[in-house]
């Protein structure tokens, strides 16, 4: 293996991403309306509980078999292909909402998760966090990232089921109910 | 919440304080690497940086792959942002180009790079930036290409502008053009920003000074490369990125890289 390369520092995202990054049906995992379409929405606040008009998620999920995609068409969507991965920045009021379906098993026993992103202006590198469902509630005590947290910190990172086909999965950048974020061991290779 | 410029709160410190408080979170970051996140001469950063540490996590599942962009998803004229409209657009042309590198040296493949940029006069088509420097009907300054198979990407656009921001009284961006990223893995997603060499805004960016180490501040700036500029036509800048490493097991046909 070559020597290790020094990564290249992240910067923030800034306030006029959206120009840059959004794109027509980024958030619409699957079209509105499909079959077993589901909702995962919420706001994303900072430290004195003001939502965040400038922040910008990204999901990536396995289908609802459990299977992780692999294949192309994140970008323009052709209304067939699951693509696993969509992008949705914060309307004015800090809302963000996709359109998708329940990721299902990757693995058996495995609690379901969407591996989340969250970038915003102010924030100077990505962080990263899942959304567990909350549908999977007998399954979290065995999650290794589940099980060594608190449990008001463990709520950080579980939907709320807030409609027949709706989850609720507020991001909290700081303060009371701060959201639990990860760091993976090559990022810490750089610390 | 409207403000005039870009919408961080207006903040009455000269920039004499902001320096001072830059040079004071340098020493109390001693042998920091990459950026911080509370770093408090970037005012906007106060209220959303975590406070608590960042949770270790092995990758599971989906963190371990990728998105997956295709050719056909992006149109190799993305890639040149100054024939997007009619008409030419004013300032400097230029050609960036570079490779994108994981931690371990290996060339990231046929992943997206997404650029997006302010006009030569230092001003964002964006509704909310509202720095009252002319728009340039013929930029958009957005773009987009995939790496090829040796990780290597290439943009044509006009050099940016400096431009002006409420973080303090009388602050100015540097030159930048910012870039988004994508490794072999989810967890090596990047968003940063590329800056220009000899820029006299350095020392004065809270942004830039997020990075406490100036060996990893001198690696967002590109490196000026006549051999890329072209006669009569255009200047050229080279600009590697390098990614956090894959945590994917090497394979036999990586070795080529």
């Amino acid at each position: 293996m070559p020597d290790k390369l020094l990564p290249t520092p992240a910067q923030t995202v800034g306030p006029f991403f959206s120009f840059g990054l959004c794109y027509e049906g980024d958030s619409q995992l699957v079209p509105p309306g499909s079959a077993n379409a589901i909702r995962l929405h919420g706001v994303v606040y900072d430290g004195a509980g003001h939502p965040l008009p400038d922040a910008l998620l990204e999901i990536r999920q396995a289908d609802a078999d459990g299977a992780i995609p692999v294949v192309a068409g994140s970008l323009h969507r052709d209304g067939h292909t699951f693509t696993g991965w969509g992008r949705c920045g914060t309307d004015p009021a800090g809302h963000y909402s996709f359109t998708t379906l329940l990721p299902g098993p990757v693995a058996a026993e495995a609690p379901r998760f969407f591996a989340v992103t969250v970038f915003a202006r102010g924030l100077l590198d990505r962080l990263f966090t899942r959304c567990y469902l909350p549908q999977d509630a007998a399954l979290h005590d065995s999650d290794e990232v589940l099980a060594a947290l608190e449990p008001e910190r463990r709520a950080t990172l579980i939907a709320e089921q807030d409609g027949p086909s709706s989850l609720r999965f507020d991001v909290h950048l700081q303060g009371a109910g701060e959201t639990v974020f990860l760091q993976f061991p090559r990022h810490a290779d750089i610390a | 919440m409207t403000t005039k410029l870009s919408p961080a709160a207006p903040d009455a410190s000269s920039q004499t304080t902001i320096t001072a408080e830059i040079g004071a979170a340098h020493t109390a970051a001693a042998g920091h690497r990459g950026v911080l996140l509370d770093f408090a001469p970037y005012r906007s950063s106060l209220l959303r940086h975590p406070t608590k540490d960042l949770r270790h996590a092995d990758p599971d599942g989906v963190e371990l792959v990728a998105p997956v962009f295709g050719q056909g998803e992006v149109d190799p004229l993305e890639a040149d942002l100054t024939i997007q409209r009619d008409g030419e657009p004013i300032g400097e042309r230029m050609v960036v180009t570079g490779r994108v590198l994981d931690g371990d040296g290996r060339p990231v493949r046929r992943q997206l790079v997404e650029i997006w940029q302010a006009n030569a006069a230092g001003r964002y088509v964006h509704k909310r930036d509202q720095h009252p420097a002319p728009i340039d009907p013929a930029f958009t300054g957005v773009g987009r290409c995939l790496t090829d198979d040796d990780g290597s990407y290439r943009f044509v656009t006009i050099k940016p502008g400096p431009y002006p921001w409420r973080n303090h009284r009388n602050a100015w961006r540097p030159a930048h053009i910012h870039f988004s990223l994508f490794g072999t893995d989810f967890t090596q997603r990047l968003v940063t920003q590329m800056y220009f060499p000899g820029d006299p805004l350095f020392a004065l960016d809270p942004i830039y000074q997020a990075i406490p180490d100036q060996g990893d501040r001198d690696r967002l700036v590109a490196t000026y490369d006549h051999d890329l500029s072209e006669h009569e036509w255009l200047l050229g800048y080279r600009w590697d990125i390098v990614l956090t490493g894959s945590h994917a097991t090497w394979r036999e046909d990586d070795q080529d890289a």
